[in-house]
C-alpha cells in the first residue's frame, strides 16, 4: 500500500514530474498534490460524474483512474479549459440560463457537455439529455443545463 | 412618505421596482463555472489533520471492547479516541422542543459510548496526517461486539416488545392528536366515504458535496474557527459554543461555497461535533469530509411514513371531513436541535390544506427504530401531506364520477375567503388556489390532454394525468422553533455599507447554497438604494461579519433576509440623501437617487455622482458642517410576526405514460403554477421550482433507503440508490400568480420547497390515472416497476 512510483505528465499544458502512491486516484492527485480543486470528488465510485476530466482528449472519471495511469499523458481540468477559453461559450450559456446552483457538479457537467460540442453536430434535447445522463445534478432538475447546452451545440450561443 | 419608502406592491402606485422582477444571472456562478469556488474540502491549512470514523457494522450492539493498539502505531496517526475520551471535550445533547408536548429522546454524544444504535453510528475516531493514513489506521481497530435485538419495523416499534432506550419507557418519541369534533358525525352522514393507506419510502438528500467541516482551534486565543458546509452558521456558532465550552464570541462559523444542502446541512451531526472537539483536544485544525458511503449511512434520512386516511364527502361532491392516522419512524435519536418530531407534526398540520372542509381528526406517532436518524429534508412533511390528500381526493372524485379538476374547483378554499383559519389551527393570510387552478388548466390544455388520453387508451397506450394542489409553509416566525426553546433565529438582519467608490456592500445572515440568495440580495439592495446592480457586492455565510440570523431553511431566505436587505437599503438611501443635502446645500426632500447618482426628485436631473459623494463623505468630511456626521453603514432586521407562517399555494400536474408490460413510468411533461408572492428573479424562482420538482420525482419513482430486517442499509451507494438523471426527466413548465404578503414591504414568500412538496402527489395521481382502466392502483412510494407489475397482477 505504500508503493510509490515516479510519473511524468502534462497537466493543463504544463509538464510535471511527481512521485505518487500507486493507489492514489487521479482526482485526489490533482486536488491534493497539484491544488487543482476544481475537479470534485462526489462519489468516488464512478457514478456521479463530478470528477469528469479529459485525458488525452477523452473524458474520464477522475476517481476511476489512478494517477500512475496518467503517466506520459495529457490531463486537462476545468481550470485549464477555462484559461484556454475552450469552454467559454458553454460557461457563458450556463451562466445566462442559471444552469447551475451549488456548482459542485458543474465542472464535470461542463467538461461532459464540451465533449458533445466538440462532436460538431446538432443535437436534439433527448440526445443532450442522454449524453449528460452520467452526470448527476441534485439542484437544477437538468432543464436549464439542457437549455444551455442546446444553445451552444446548435450554434445559437 | 417619500418615493423610496413606498411599498413595492402598494396598491395603485407605480413605484419603480428597479431590478426586482428581472431574470438577472447570478454573479457568483462565474467562479463555480471555472472550478474556482471554495468548498470546505478546497481549503488548505498548515498542520491540518484529517479525521475518519470507525462506525458500527451493526444496527444495535454493545461495544464490549475497542482495541486501538495497532491503529495508534500506524503511520501518520495523531490520535485514536473513543466516545468516553471525547465526552471530556463536548457535552451531549437532547433534541426536544417545548412546544412539541411530551417529545422525548435520550442524550446523544458526538461518539457513541458503549452502545451503537444504528449501522453507521461512529464509535471511534482516527486522526492522522492524511486521510488515507487515517483510513488505513481505522481498518486496524479491533472491536468486540455483542449484538442486540434491532427494532427496524415501525409497527413493531410502536407495539414496544423491544424498547431501544429502556430509560424512556417505550419507543414513542412523540405523539400528537388533533380533533375539531364532529368528525364521526360527518362520516356517519356522508354520502361517500373513501379510505386508503399510503406508504412513503425513507429517502435522503444526496447532496453532491458530502458533509464537510474544518475546525481550527487556536489555544492561544481560545478561539474556534469552523469552516462548515452548513445552512445555519449562527445556529452552529451557538451550538459549538455551548457544547464545547467556548464563549460564543470566540466561535466563528464560515460557510463559503456549499455543494447542495436541501435541509441535510442544517442539523447537528455527531461526527461534525466530534471533529470540532478533536480540534480543541489536539490544538490544531482537523477536517472531516463525509465520503459517499458514510453520507448514505449518516446524512439524515426523511419520510418513512405509513398513513391511513379517510375522507367524507357529500353526494354533491363537497368534502366534509378528513380522518388521519400517521406513523413515522425516525431512527434511534431525535435530531438536534430541530427534533425529528417536526415532519410528522407538519403532516398533521397540512393534510387537507387546500380544501374548505371544517372537520378534521388526526393521530400521529413518531417512533424510534435502529436505523439511521431522520429529520427535516426539503419540504418537510409537505410531500406526504400533499400526496395523501391529493390521492384520497382523487379517489373520492372517481367514486362520485366527477372530473378531478372539477372536484378541486368545487372544494378549494375560495380566493376571497381570506384571512382563513384551517381546521388544524393554522392561518392563511391570502392564497390564490382558484387562480392557480385556472392558470394550470389553461397552461397544460387540460381538456385537450383528456381527449388525447381517451383516444390513446383505445390504442392501448396508457397515459395518466395527475393533479396536486398544495399549500406550503414559508417565512417561519419564532413559532417554528424559538417558542420551543431552540436557539434558532427567526429574525434576520442585513447590513449595507456605502463604500467611498459608490459601491454598496451587503452583509446578511441568510446563506447561499446555490439558491441564488446572493443574487437576489444584490437586486433588492441595488433597487432600494438606487445604484446599478454592478455596484453591489454581497457577503453571506460568516458569523464574524454578518448580522445575526437564522440562515437558510423553511423557504425563508427571500422573504425574511430579502426584507431585511430592502429595509436596510431604504435606510441607506435616506442616509446617503442626508449627506447629499449637505454637500449640495439642498433640501433632502428634493433629492433622490437613481443610476448611481443623486438626482432632483421631480426632474430626475443628475445633481451629484455617488462616487463624488463617497469621496467627500469619507475623505473630505471637513468640508461638511461641523455638527454633521455621515452614517453610511446601516443595519436593519426583520421578523415575521403577524402569522406563524406565511403560506404559499400552488398546483402541479404530471403527465405520464405507463408501460403495463414492464411497469416503467415515462414522465412526459410536468407543470407547476406557484404563488410565492413578489417574484424577485423569475428565472431563479423557476429554477428552484424545477430542481424541487425533480427531487419530488425522485421520491415518487426512484429513491429509497432500503434496510434489511437486521437494520443493514442495503443500497447505500450511488450505483444502487437511484437518483433522477437527465435522460429520464421531463421538461417542467412553470408559471406564477403573484399575491404578495402584506406582512412585509417586499411581499415575497418562499419558493424553494414548493416543487418537492407537490411533485410526488402529482406523479402518484398520474400513475394511478394511467392504471385506472387496467384496474390497478399503487400506494407505496417509490413506484418502482416491480410495484407497478405487482399491482397489475403480472408479478
Amino acid at each position: 500500500m505504500d508503493k510509490s512510483l515516479d510519473i511524468e505528465l502534462t497537466v493543463n499544458g504544463s509538464r510535471l514530474r511527481r512521485r505518487v502512491a500507486a493507489r492514489t486516484h487521479l482526482v485526489d492527485f490533482l486536488r491534493e498534490e497539484l491544488g487543482l480543486t476544481g475537479s470534485h470528488a462526489g462519489c468516488e465510485h464512478g457514478v456521479c460524474g463530478a470528477c469528469t476530466l479529459r485525458v488525452d482528449g477523452e473524458i474520464v472519471r477522475g476517481c476511476l483512474m489512478l494517477a500512475v495511469q496518467a503517466n506520459g499523458r495529457r490531463v486537462d481540468t476545468i481550470e485549464g479549459l477555462s484559461d484556454s477559453g475552450e469552454i467559454a461559450r458553454l460557461q457563458q450559456a450556463f451562466h445566462r440560463h442559471n444552469a447551475l446552483q451549488c456548482g459542485f457538479c458543474t465542472p464535470g457537467m461542463v467538461i461532459a457537455a464540451q465533449e458533445l460540442v466538440r462532436q460538431g453536430r446538432k443535437a436534439s434535447r433527448e440526445e443532450i439529455r442522454a449524453h449528460l445522463s452520467g452526470n448527476y445534478c441534485r439542484c437544477t432538475g437538468y432543464q436549464a443545463i439542457v437549455d444551455a447546452v442546446e444553445e451552444v451545440v446548435n450554434g445559437q450561443g | 412618505m417619500g418615493r423610496a419608502e413606498l411599498p413595492l406592491h402598494a396598491p395603485g402606485t407605480r413605484t419603480d421596482r428597479g431590478y426586482i422582477g428581472q431574470s438577472l444571472p447570478r454573479p457568483n456562478t462565474q467562479r463555480l463555472l471555472q472550478g474556482r469556488g471554495t468548498y470546505v474540502d478546497d481549503l488548505r491549512f498548515a498542520r491540518l489533520a484529517h479525521v475518519v470514523f470507525y462506525r458500527s457494522p451493526y444496527a444495535h450492539a454493545r461495544v464490549r471492547r475497542l482495541d486501538f493498539a495497532k491503529a495508534r502505531k500506524a503511520p501518520g496517526v495523531v490520535a485514536v479516541v473513543d466516545g468516553r475520551a471525547l465526552a471530556e471535550y463536548c457535552t451531549p445533547w437532547v433534541a426536544v422542543l417545548g412546544h412539541l408536548k411530551g417529545i422525548k429522546s435520550p442524550p446523544q454524544h458526538p461518539i457513541a459510548i458503549d452502545r451503537a444504535c444504528w449501522q453507521g453510528e461512529a464509535v471511534a475516531a482516527v486522526v492522522a496526517e492524511t486521510r488515507a493514513q487515517a483510513e488505513d489506521a481505522a481498518a486496524l481497530i479491533e472491536a468486540e461486539w455483542e449484538e442486540l435485538p434491532a427494532v427496524t419495523d415501525m409497527e413493531a416499534s410502536l407495539a414496544g416488545a423491544q424498547v431501544i432506550h429502556p430509560e424512556l419507557g417505550d419507543n414513542v418519541c412523540f405523539s400528537r392528536a388533533l380533533d375539531t369534533g364532529g368528525v364521526d358525525e360527518a362520516f356517519a352522514g356522508a354520502a361517500v366515504v373513501v379510505e386508503e393507506s399510503y406508504h412513503f419510502g425513507r429517502h435522503t438528500g444526496v447532496c453532491l458535496e458530502g458533509r464537510a467541516i474544518l475546525a481550527d482551534y487556536n489555544p492561544a486565543e481560545h478561539t474556534l474557527t469552523v469552516h462548515h458546509a452548513t445552512q445555519a452558521p449562527h445556529m452552529m456558532q451557538d451550538i459549538f459554543s455551548r457544547h464545547l465550552g467556548i464563549p460564543e464570541a470566540n466561535v466563528r462559523v464560515i460557510a463559503k461555497d456549499v455543494g447542495g444542502s436541501f435541509g441535510i446541512k442544517v442539523h447537528v451531526y455527531p461526527d461534525e461535533m466530534a471533529t470540532a472537539a478533536l480540534s480543541v483536544m489536539l490544538r490544531r485544525p482537523v477536517k472531516f469530509f463525509a465520503d459517499r458511503l458514510e453520507s448514505f449511512a449518516t446524512d439524515i434520512h426523511a419520510r418513512e411514513h405509513r398513513v391511513k386516511v379517510r375522507l367524507a364527502c357529500s353526494k354533491e361532491g363537497d368534502i366534509l371531513a378528513f380522518d388521519l392516522d400517521d406513523l413515522t419512524a425516525i431512527g434511534p435519536y431525535s435530531v438536534y436541535p430541530r427534533t425529528s418530531g417536526i415532519e410528522g407534526n407538519q403532516v398533521v398540520n397540512l393534510t387537507g390544506g387546500p380544501y374548505r372542509h371544517q372537520k378534521y381528526r388526526a393521530r400521529m406517532n413518531v417512533v424510534f427504530t435502529n436505523k439511521n436518524v431522520t429529520c427535516q429534508y426539503r419540504a418537510v412533511g409537505h410531500p406526504i401531506a400533499v400526496a395523501l390528500t391529493e390521492a384520497i381526493v382523487d379517489k373520492a372524485a372517481a367514486k362520485l364520477g366527477i372530473d378531478p379538476a372539477q372536484f378541486r374547483r368545487r372544494n378549494l378554499i375560495p380566493d376571497d375567503a381570506y384571512p382563513y383559519t384551517f381546521p388544524s389551527g393554522i392561518r392563511f393570510e391570502r392564497l390564490s388556489h382558484h387562480q392557480a387552478l385556472d392558470r394550470l388548466l389553461s397552461l397544460m390544455d387540460y381538456a385537450a390532454l383528456r381527449e388525447e388520453q381517451k383516444a390513446l387508451r383505445a390504442k392501448k397506450v396508457y397515459r395518466g394525468i395527475g393533479l396536486a394542489a398544495m399549500i406550503e409553509v414559508t417565512n417561519p416566525s419564532p413559532a417554528f422553533y424559538g417558542v420551543g426553546g431552540a436557539r434558532i433565529s427567526a429574525q434576520d438582519g442585513a447590513t449595507l455599507r456605502f463604500e467611498p467608490t459608490g459601491m454598496v456592500t451587503v452583509l446578511c445572515g441568510v446563506t447561499e447554497q446555490g439558491q441564488g440568495t446572493d443574487a437576489i440580495f444584490g437586486q433588492i439592495a441595488a433597487s432600494a438604494v438606487g445604484v446599478g446592480i454592478d455596484k453591489v457586492r454581497v457577503i453571506t455565510g460568516d458569523t464574524g461579519v454578518t448580522p445575526y440570523g437564522g440562515g437558510t431553511w423553511a423557504s425563508r431566505g427571500a422573504g425574511i433576509g430579502g426584507e431585511a436587505v430592502l429595509l436596510a437599503g431604504r435606510a441607506l438611501r435616506a442616509s446617503i440623501l442626508e449627506v447629499a443635502a449637505k454637500i449640495l446645500n439642498a433640501a433632502r426632500e428634493e433629492l433622490d437617487i437613481q443610476s448611481d447618482s443623486v438626482v432632483n426628485l421631480l426632474t430626475r436631473e443628475p445633481r451629484l455622482p455617488l462616487v463624488e459623494l463617497g469621496r467627500v463623505a469619507y475623505f473630505r468630511p471637513d468640508t461638511l458642517p461641523a455638527d454633521f456626521q455621515s452614517e453610511l453603514t446601516v443595519t436593519r432586521h426583520y421578523t415575521p410576526r403577524q402569522y406563524g407562517f406565511t403560506f404559499t399555494n400552488g398546483i402541479q400536474a404530471s403527465l405520464v405514460e405507463v408501460d403495463p408490460d414492464t411497469g416503467f413510468v415515462r414522465l412526459l411533461r410536468h407543470w407547476c403554477v406557484e404563488d410565492c408572492g413578489t417574484v424577485i428573479n423569475p428565472m431563479l424562482v423557476d429554477e428552484q421550482i424545477r430542481g424541487g420538482v425533480v427531487q419530488g420525482i425522485g421520491a415518487a419513482l426512484y429513491e429509497e433507503c432500503l434496510y434489511g430486517p437486521d437494520g443493514q442499509l442495503l443500497n447505500g451507494n450511488m450505483a444502487d440508490y437511484l437518483v433522477p438523471m437527465s435522460a429520464e426527466m421531463p421538461d417542467i413548465v412553470c408559471a406564477h400568480i403573484e399575491t404578495p404578503t402584506h406582512q412585509s414591504q417586499l411581499g415575497a414568500k418562499g419558493a424553494g420547497e414548493a416543487g418537492t412538496a407537490g411533485a410526488p402527489g402529482a406523479v402518484m395521481n398520474a400513475i394511478n390515472d394511467a392504471l385506472a382502466p387496467l384496474g390497478a392502483r399503487v400506494t407505496a412510494m417509490p413506484f418502482t416497476p416491480e410495484r407497478l407489475l405487482r399491482a397489475l397482477g403480472r408479478l
